[in-house]
């Protein structure tokens, strides 16, 4: 098992370091020039030559990409051209609010998807199931945004207008300081990220439901004379579960990175939405903060992914 | 007294293609303490009939009466129902290795069904696991409690599922196709434990197999069936000895076992009907030697003979008993130019193995398995070897290796006199019209989605040999060849049977007129009338075109039946090899008795005087009550 961790977050760092590269890479091809960023339109050239011989501008790409990496494992990716904030401040501060919101994304959309997916395996064909379908595609094809935007205005904005306070239209308070605030600023997002994903994951869990109540060791469990309720919960899901976690742990990888569309519209202070002001503001650093951070969450996710897999296969388990 | 009492008996699937109506109008009774085989092929409804008396099969219709201790089982809540299963009545099934979950121990299962039914403790439960681990066989029962069903063999796997099954001692263990998916060494064993099972719980067993060899074994009393019908009942011993129904009589005619070596078989000519459609008359008819112009039109009477047996059929007589006729037209009449009949070369090899050496790394080439150690063999033009083993034995594999699709890691592979590790990419292009191959499973080697005539017109696309209409008009005397009709060239494989499928296989096979055909065990998919209709094709091709055989079967008497030479073979060596008869009069290795013994040939039907005929009840002499009970049209 300790060989089998040590090899995947070997490979874990190696993807991170290409990644890296990357990004540097790409933000050298692409045009802009950062010391303009900086300095704006009126600053004369000499004060450009300037910033860029303080940032190391100046020197050949290889230089410049040896001394951003070896600051890196330091922990120390650089300052915002922005704002002349450490990257590692600006980014770390923005992930509580990330996380609030996928966790609890996640939770509420298990908490539909699944029941979902699995009543609709019980009886293919059935009412329920078509009922169960048709969230699927209704939930598949709506964009997150137009979601987010009928929940403010069925929500938040028609209350309002007739003097409720129902729910807050945006803003973070952390969890720290005041839990009931920080659920009740969540709500909207949270459904609004849940619907789409729970869409996705009953049809997923619908599939695997399908193929699982198929298989011999089924047919079983029933001649066993089990209740139905225990044939599906215990023997059937037990073997539908593997594959989720596998979707769920890159999903959740993906997510922490940033949130972009739902943190925009629900004015979330998150990861995304510093991704998002990043770029526009040509705020090279940061963005590789972002960009190196969301690849992080992904590679620590795909460990825990397979590690967990361990536990649920036993024929996994009983190799090693 | 019987455990079982099934009366008319209806049960009907629906499915996209229409409704099947998969068991039709059948009654039978299980004797306290009997051993009841039902056996029939493929679709004849054998597996429909249990798994819907015992609600396993959803949105089944079904009619009729199936009482067991004094309940109508059709009748019952489906919670009352799920408290008979497992309990009173078990169930073992045909995969052992599918059949239990994959993510519990078998300990955990086991416990499982008991504290189902049973108020016992965790502890209790778990002796009791142990206790009957340890009976059916499991070595070490207390540390193998908690092992996972994949670190178990496929007997051991078996005998799990059979401890599961006696556990509660239930008053009846239904066993569908409980060895089919065994080595037949192993298959024994199974038996000989259901036996003697039997004998310590004082069990009634209602067995299901396609395997008419394994029942002669075990069972006191058996019922035959066919597209959903019950043709016939009655003592095993005597329903094996002198059947009463054509299709009982020609299911015999049909094992190999059954023959003298190298004979033609005289196999059910046809294929079983579509179970979509209502039968008038008898449903055999289209197949019986001995069918009547009533048969077409009138249903059958049950004729109850003074032997016990208890048949459906309208013959009074015993049925006839047709020659073996050559299937195939007169094939030389066909302009076939492919093929090149020679009968001269005896001595030369076409394959010359010697000291072939074949291991797999593990990942990192730490470990290496060994499949192959150190293989001798020659095969000899239009003969045909057999090569036989258990699962695992490198059987396969070495016909893999002479095929070259997996290269020898020693020693040497000779084909057709070139040496296989020296020869180039253009060479080999050539070399691999030489040898072909023909796969077990009919449905899974056929590409579903291409049509048969490019299927068997691929070897000479591949090879270039010809196109257009001069290809098809070579693909169509093929299949003609094979027993095909031309005219389905444009055929989906989906549109075929089995038995069809495996004719596609042989027919693209022989396209390039190779110098050895190898068969990955062609028949153990089919049912035993059509495998005797493909084994009779494959002989008189042979024959006809003086073709070299390698047979690869686990089953020993179709390998008797169609082999000159026999070579044995356990964990990657070749044990034993010898002439056929030679072999089975003289088996000198160890291994070669065992499987021998495993396989020991069923008693041949004695010719016996017909029994006397006792009664005779015509479908429209039911009562009334029968009527209502059994919804008979």
């Amino acid at each position: 098992m300790a060989r089998f961790l040590l090899s995947r977050v070997g490979f874990g760092l190696l993807v991170l370091f290409l990644l890296s590269l990357f990004v540097f890479l790409l933000f050298f091809i692409a045009p802009g020039d950062p010391a303009r960023v900086i300095a704006g339109d009126k600053a004369t050239v000499e004060v450009l030559a300037q910033i860029r011989a303080k940032l190391g501008l100046d020197e050949p790409i290889y230089v410049q990409y040896w001394l951003f990496i070896s600051n890196v494992f330091q922990g120390d990716l650089g300052f915002s051209y922005r704002n002349q904030l450490p990257v590692i401040d600006i980014v770390v501060d923005r992930i509580p609010v990330t996380v609030s919101l996928v966790f609890g994304g996640v939770i509420l959309w298990l908490g539909i998807g699944i029941p979902i997916g699995v009543m609709s395996a019980r009886k293919p064909g059935s009412v329920r199931d078509r009922l169960g379908q048709s969230f699927a595609v209704v939930g598949i094809s709506f964009p997150s945004f137009v979601l987010g935007m009928m929940a403010l205005y069925v929500l938040y904005f028609l209350p309002a207008k007739a003097g409720w306070k129902l729910f807050p239209p945006s803003g973070y308070i952390p969890l720290t300081v005041d839990p009931l605030q920080w659920a009740w600023h969540l709500v909207l997002p949270w459904c609004t990220l849940a619907l789409v994903s729970a869409a996705i994951y009953a049809r997923l869990m619908r599939g695997q439901m399908l193929e699982v109540l198929g298989e011999d060791y089924i047919r079983t469990a029933r001649a066993k004379g089990l209740t139905e309720r225990r044939v599906v919960y215990r023997h059937a899901m037990r073997s539908a579960m593997p594959p989720l976690v596998t979707q769920l742990g890159t999903d959740i990888g993906l997510m922490l990175g940033g949130v972009i569309v739902i943190e925009q519209v629900f004015g979330l202070l998150g990861v995304g939405n510093l991704a998002v002001s990043a770029v526009n503001n040509q705020d090279r650093p940061v963005v590789i903060g972002v960009v190196l951070l969301g690849g992080l969450f992904v590679v620590v996710m795909n460990i825990i992914v397979d590690t967990l897999y361990a536990f649920l296969d036993s024929r996994i388990r009983t190799a090693a | 007294m019987s455990v079982l009492d099934v009366r008319h008996l209806n049960v009907r699937i629906p499915t996209e293609d229409g409704v099947i109506h998969a068991v039709r109008d059948v009654s039978f009774s299980v004797d306290s303490g009997d051993f009841f085989g039902i056996v029939g092929e493929s679709g004849s409804g054998k597996s429909v009939l249990v798994q819907a008396i015992m609600g396993l099969i959803p949105g089944a219709r079904i009619t009729g009466e199936v009482w067991f201790d004094g309940h109508d089982l059709l009748t019952m809540k489906p919670d009352a129902l799920r408290k008979i299963r497992g309990r009173a009545i078990s169930m073992i099934f045909q995969d052992p290795l599918s059949s239990l979950h994959p993510q519990f121990t078998i300990g955990w299962q086991i416990v499982e069904q008991i504290r189902t039914h049973r108020k016992v403790s965790r502890a209790e439960a778990r002796r009791m696991t142990v206790e009957i681990l340890g009976k059916v066989g499991i070595p070490d029962p207390d540390t193998r409690f908690s092992a996972y069903p994949h670190q178990f063999s496929g007997g051991m796997r078996q005998r799990v599922m059979i401890a599961m099954a006696l556990v509660l001692n239930p008053a009846l263990i239904i066993a569908d196709e409980p060895t089919t998916a065994l080595d037949s060494t192993v298959q024994a064993q199974i038996l000989d434990l259901l036996h003697e099972m039997r004998e310590e719980f004082d069990a009634t067993i209602l067995m299901i197999t396609h395997d008419l060899t394994v029942l002669a074994r075990v069972a006191d009393n058996m019922m035959v069936m066919y597209a959903g019908h019950k043709l016939e009942a009655g003592p095993a011993r005597e329903l094996f000895a002198r059947p009463a129904h054509p299709y009982t009589s020609g299911l015999l005619r049909s094992s190999p076992g059954n023959y003298e070596p190298g004979t033609p078989l005289v196999p059910i000519p046809g294929k079983p009907p579509s179970l979509l459609n209502p039968v008038t008359g008898c449903v055999f008819a289209p197949r019986c030697p001995d069918a009547m112009s009533k048969c077409w039109s009138e249903t059958p009477p049950l004729r109850t003979y003074s032997n016990g047996l208890e048949t459906s059929c309208w013959l009074t007589e015993a049925p006839s008993e047709p020659e073996a006729s050559e299937e195939m037209q007169d094939v030389s009449t066909l302009p076939i130019t492919v093929l090149n009949p020679n009968t001269t070369e005896l001595a030369t090899p076409i394959v010359q193995i010697n000291d072939l050496e074949l291991s797999f790394r593990s990942k990192r080439g730490r470990t290496s398995v060994d499949v192959l150690r150190g293989i001798d063999l020659a095969i000899f033009r239009g003969e045909t070897l057999g090569l036989v083993g258990e699962s695992g034995c490198g059987k396969s594999t070495l016909a893999r290796v002479i095929a070259g699709l997996i290269p020898a890691t020693g020693g040497k592979v000779h084909l057709a006199g070139h040496d296989l590790s020296t020869v180039n990419h253009e060479q080999w292009r050539s070399l691999r019209r030489e040898v072909q191959l023909v796969f077990q499973d009919p449905y899974g080697s056929l590409n579903p989605r291409r049509r048969v005539g490019s299927i068997i017109g691929d070897p000479f696309r591949i090879h270039r040999i010809s196109s257009g209409e001069k290809r098809k008009k070579s693909v169509q005397q093929l299949m003609e060849l094979v027993g095909l009709n031309p005219e389905h060239y444009n055929r989906f494989p989906s549109q075929f049977s089995g038995g069809q499928r495996q004719r596609i296989g042989i027919a693209r096979a022989l396209a390039l007129n190779p110098s050895i055909i190898i068969y990955d065990e062609p028949v153990s998919a089919l049912d035993v009338s059509i495998q005797a209709q493909v084994l009779n094709l494959m002989s008189s091709l042979q024959k006809e075109f003086n073709l070299t055989y390698l047979f690869i079967s686990h089953d020993l008497a179709v390998v008797r039946h169609v082999c000159d030479r026999i070579a044995v073979m356990d964990k990657g060596k070749i044990v034993e090899l010898a002439a056929t008869e030679q072999l089975y009069a003289d088996p000198q290795h160890d291994f070669t008795k065992v499987l021998l013994e495993a396989s020991a040939p069923e008693e041949k039907p004695q010719s016996r005087a017909f029994p006397e005929l006792l009664s005779t009840v015509h479908a429209g002499d039911l009562t009334a009550g029968d009527l209502i009970a059994g919804g008979v049209r």
